[in-house]
């Protein structure tokens, strides 16, 4: 029953605050406002003073309580007010594996002239991140929202809230906004890395195997490094975890390919797809990536790469051309206000 | 010790598994501020050991949080509340009551402070605080300490907003202007509600017997002593407010409790029960009319001039003219009476005269004797009356506020052997010789005389104005006040205490009426005048005068539910005005249509007005044909204020674009 409310509520918020792909202003038909529980404690306490007044006779506990229920009336006033006109811009997310948090970044602003405290952006039901604006200024917020799976990630309605000042009455409002961030697929699979195939690169050298690789010096431990690689003195000196690097010197072409996994199931192809991604780019292979429809040649470097894990993060999900939409809105989107702003 | 202690560390991390959102380190000081500023009034009720114990407990806590400590284990708090419950048991007997039971909350502040962690244990603690700021109202509601309190009440607000966010922003007293301006927004409101929310007269449940404690005043008995003690008091019993000119002293006696028992030693009430109407009499000559603004004493007497011919609300008549309430005066009562200095009583039926004649079988046989003694000559009652007062008046008696202690047969001894004496003495005395002469007599006590106060023309009658005299009846006259005082020491009837009494030098500063210092006097009396509107206008206003005030402002007579229909009217007829302005504000406050105004105003002020009609592009062509040395910056600020008015979405960089723009439109 409660569930199917919720439900019926999350629709109609949907409706209701349709995801903008602009700064989204908060204005009166927006804002929500409801005593908070220590709202509905305080007015316990103002109606135990009060018979404590009558009681006693006691003319100034009359002023006193009364003088408390003003102001919390008045607090309600303040925190509709405090949420009005606020401006709220929604920036990018940083593309994320499966199972690791995105983190997606707001700015809100503030147009008046005099300072506001105790904002709050929250998703869902976690902790709400506080932040206070001062005059005529904004401040970052970042969101940080679960990704499970892999595909486009959307934040979805996120609640902007305040309980300033008193805490008795908490404002709100929703916002939508059209962002998203990519998801990879987790990197996971036990399969090594494939051999290099002959006739695309000439030497079938494996990756451990060869002694043609030089040292080349540490990078930072990035997920998908084998853990042989990690430096463990280096990592107790530095208290970081390092990996050993070697550039092959024979750059033998490897082809990841969706038909030579040896997995059935799809995810878990794209998730060991994934590992190999990030192997073969640690450990300075050239690699290339074929999946059903789609063809990479074997290159290296950070665009590759991203290229390659895009590619596993939309592969069937029939959305790939939502990034670029995405991605276009934006930047219509910052044209237009700067060609507000020229006049 | 190491190992041991990493052994224990997990166990105790792993049942505090909620998060608890914790106070930051600004929130915990204004919070303690706050409570330590609450109970510093109550350091004068509570026993010393307890306030060093509070005081200790918050020094404590701040320093934990300053030095970022550990608090201690919950089992050491649980010790010290049970110790200190322990020891408010010990101290009160009780629990409960309103002393034992303000302590108990003070302990249990101090408790909660020491497991003080989260956001929640915060707000406990400021609840807890408010209710320290109430219990403090139960012990005065003076100006000044309302004033005082005021002040907590806005520090605990600050502290309740800083509990809720860290906002690093604030400086350090911000919190405290931003409740200030937070409660004077609330005054309105505030004041509807105490005006006009329907007052119900308490208690609603029995009070714990020391509700009221401490208060001075007349008590029901009266023994050598009891006068004389309540004299060195400087209190205010109550004011009174005459229509016309205040009557000369010798009219100025406030009938108080009416004694008629005798034991040899203590006098003591033995009234009958009051009635709902005034006892008739015949008045002779004019009435006085006057307001009595009543202080609260814990007791029901309401005091009047004799004799008193009208009843306030709620309250009856003795027999022997003494007005009481119903419920004890414990909020500063406010009342009109009438009365009819010169008047003249009906006559004495046979079981009053029996009471008014009543004596202990034995005791004082010397002043028996004298009584016997006129008697036999024989006198006329009234000229028995003279007869005492003579004796007063020629033999060396003196009047003193601190008499020889007297013996089990205090009237001979005082009329005898010592002949000091203070009010009490004399009027004891001298009824013990009508009774015993046969002339039916009873003594009255109350107050008589009072200071007038030039700056709000009233009269202030003090505690140290508490007097006993006598009334006897008289064949054709009937009641008769006799003031044996009178005969001994004249001044204390015309001039009050402090002129009548030779050992006056201890008495304190307010009563020596007369003495020197007048200007400090003046002062005082100054002071005394604002204590007086504010006891009359606002600690006075119960349930009686809401109904007085609603009746005042031309509704005619007022019951509760009209008294709700007001309120929500007055609440309902601002929360408009508030919402008018709001919304009238509102276009201002978009910082584009403010912009666009300056602007407009600007242009208007040079002849160039935007009509109604005309769209913000039509009128920067209208400008730029003028002027065409704006053109330029016109249609600029035209164009741009027509597409954030207009246009689709919003852009802050587009608003402070335009308002540089009109900034510098120069015309």
């Amino acid at each position: 029953m409660r569930q199917y409310w919720r439900q019926r509520f999350q629709k109609w918020v949907t409706r209701r605050h349709r995801p903008s792909r602009e700064p989204i202003r908060l204005d009166r038909r927006r804002l929500y406002i409801l005593p908070t529980r220590q709202g509905y404690a305080f007015a316990l306490l103002l109606f135990l003073l009060f018979l404590w007044s009558i009681n006693y006779s006691n003319s100034m506990g009359f002023a006193f309580t009364f003088l408390l229920a003003a102001v919390a009336l008045n607090t309600m006033w303040q925190a509709h007010d405090n949420l009005l006109g606020l401006v709220i811009h929604a920036g990018g997310a940083e593309p994320v594996f499966a199972g690791q948090e995105a983190r997606f970044a707001f700015r809100l602003e503030n147009l008046r002239r005099t300072p506001r405290y105790g904002f709050a952006l929250q998703w869902q039901e976690r902790e709400p991140v506080y932040v206070d604006l001062p005059g005529h200024g904004s401040a970052p917020v970042i969101l940080t929202v679960p990704a499970e799976k892999r595909g486009w990630l959307r934040p979805g309605h996120i609640r902007v809230l305040t309980r300033f000042p008193l805490g008795l009455f908490q404002s709100w409002s929703w916002v939508a906004f059209e962002t998203a961030a990519l998801v990879y697929p987790q990197p996971r699979g036990r399969q090594p890395l494939p051999a290099a195939l002959a006739g695309q690169s000439g030497s079938g050298l494996n990756e451990l195997g060869s002694g043609s690789e030089d040292y080349a010096g540490f990078r930072q431990y990035a997920p998908g490094d084998s853990p042989r690689r990690i430096a463990w003195k280096a990592a107790t000196r530095t208290e970081r975890l390092l990996v050993k690097r070697f550039i092959d010197q024979a750059r033998p072409e490897l082809w990841l390919d969706w038909w030579r996994v040896g997995i059935e199931a799809q995810e878990p192809r794209l998730e060991q797809l994934c590992q190999w991604v990030l192997k073969a780019e640690n450990d300075g292979h050239e690699y290339g990536l074929r999946l059903p429809g789609l063809k990479l040649p074997p290159s290296r470097g950070e665009p590759h790469r991203r290229r390659c894990l895009e590619a596993l993060a939309l592969f069937d999900r029939g959305d790939a051309k939502a990034r670029d939409e995405i991605v276009e809105s934006k930047a219509k989107a910052e044209a237009t206000s700067a060609e507000r702003a020229a006049g | 010790m190491k190992l041991w202690n990493r052994k224990q560390r997990p166990k105790r991390q792993a049942p505090s598994a909620p998060p608890v959102e914790p106070l930051t380190l600004p929130a915990l000081l204004w919070l303690l501020a706050a409570l330590l500023l609450a109970v510093v009034p109550h350091a004068w009720e509570l026993p010393v050991w307890l306030t060093v114990a509070f005081y200790g407990v918050a020094g404590w806590r701040g320093m934990i949080a300053l030095r970022d400590r550990r608090l201690p284990p919950r089992g050491l708090v649980l010790v010290v509340a049970v110790l200190a419950g322990g020891g408010v048991l010990i101290d009160f007997r009780t629990l409960f009551g309103r002393d034992a039971g303000v302590a108990l909350l003070v302990a249990m502040t101090a408790c909660k402070l020491l497991e003080t962690r989260g956001l929640r244990d915060g707000v406990v603690l400021v609840f807890l605080g408010y209710l320290l700021v109430m219990s403090n109202l139960l012990y005065s509601q003076e100006i000044l300490m309302v004033a005082y309190l005021f002040g907590v009440v806005l520090t605990m607000l600050a502290a309740q907003v800083m509990i809720h966010r860290q906002h690093a922003g604030f400086k350090a007293l911000a919190p405290l202007w931003l409740t200030g301006k937070m409660a004077l927004r609330a005054i309105p409101v505030m004041l509807i509600l105490f005006l006009l929310f329907p007052r119900i007269p308490g208690p609603l449940w029995g009070l714990p017997r020391d509700a009221y404690k401490g208060r001075t005043g007349l008590s029901e008995e009266m023994m050598p002593g009891t006068v004389s003690e309540l004299s060195k008091s400087d209190e205010v019993a109550f004011r009174a407010r005459f229509a016309g000119p205040v009557p000369p002293p010798d009219q100025l006696y406030w009938r108080g409790p009416v004694l008629w028992n005798f034991d040899g030693r203590r006098w003591s009430s033995g009234d009958r029960a009051p009635r709902s109407t005034p006892v008739p009499f015949t008045p002779e000559g004019e009435a006085l009319e006057y307001t009595v603004i009543l202080e609260p004493s814990n007791r029901i007497w309401l005091f009047a001039l004799d004799l008193p011919a009208i009843l306030p609300p709620q309250s009856g008549m003795t027999p022997s003219f003494q007005l009481l309430r119903q419920q004890p005066i414990n909020e500063v009562y406010r009342y009109q009476m009438r009365s009819y200095p010169r008047y003249r009583t009906g006559g004495l039926e046979a079981a009053e005269r029996n009471r008014g004649l009543w004596l202990p079988r034995s005791g004082n046989p010397r002043a028996r004797e004298l009584a016997a003694e006129w008697l036999a000559r024989p006198l006329q009652p009234a000229a028995m009356v003279d007869a005492a007062l003579a004796l007063f008046r020629e033999q060396a008696f003196y009047y003193t506020l601190n008499p020889p202690l007297l013996g089990s047969n205090s009237v001979d001894e005082f009329l005898f052997r010592t002949r000091q004496g203070f009010c009490e003495h004399y009027a004891s005395a001298f009824v013990f010789l009508m009774r015993a002469a046969g002339v039916p007599a009873r003594v009255v006590t109350g107050y008589q005389g009072g200071e007038r106060n030039t700056f709000g023309d009233y009269l202030i009658v003090r505690q140290s104005d508490a007097h006993a005299w006598a009334e006897v009846w008289l064949e054709g006259r009937g009641w008769v006040r006799v003031d044996p005082t009178a005969a001994v020491a004249p001044n204390r009837i015309q001039e009050g205490l402090y002129a009548a009494v030779a050992d006056a030098e201890d008495l304190p500063f307010l009563i020596r009426r007369g003495g020197d210092s007048a200007w400090l006097r003046q002062l005082a009396m100054g002071w005394d005048s604002l204590n007086n509107s504010w006891n009359e206008w606002v600690l006075a206003y119960g349930p009686d005068r809401q109904k007085e005030f609603l009746s005042g402002l031309g509704f005619g007579p007022v019951d509760w539910a009209d008294m709700t229909v007001a309120m929500t009217v007055a609440l309902g007829v601002l929360g408009l005005l508030v919402a008018g302005l709001r919304l009238r504000n509102q276009g201002s406050r978009d910082p584009v249509a403010r912009a666009w105004e300056r602007f407009c105003a600007r242009l208007a002020r040079r002849g160039l007005a935007r009509d109604a009609h005309e769209g913000p592009l039509a009128f920067a062509e209208r400008v730029a044909i003028n002027r065409p040395e704006l053109a330029e910056s016109a249609r600029a600020i035209g164009s741009l204020y027509a597409l954030l008015r207009y246009g689709s979405g919003f852009s802050a960089e587009g608003i402070r674009q335009l308002q540089r723009l009109v900034r510098e439109f120069r015309v």
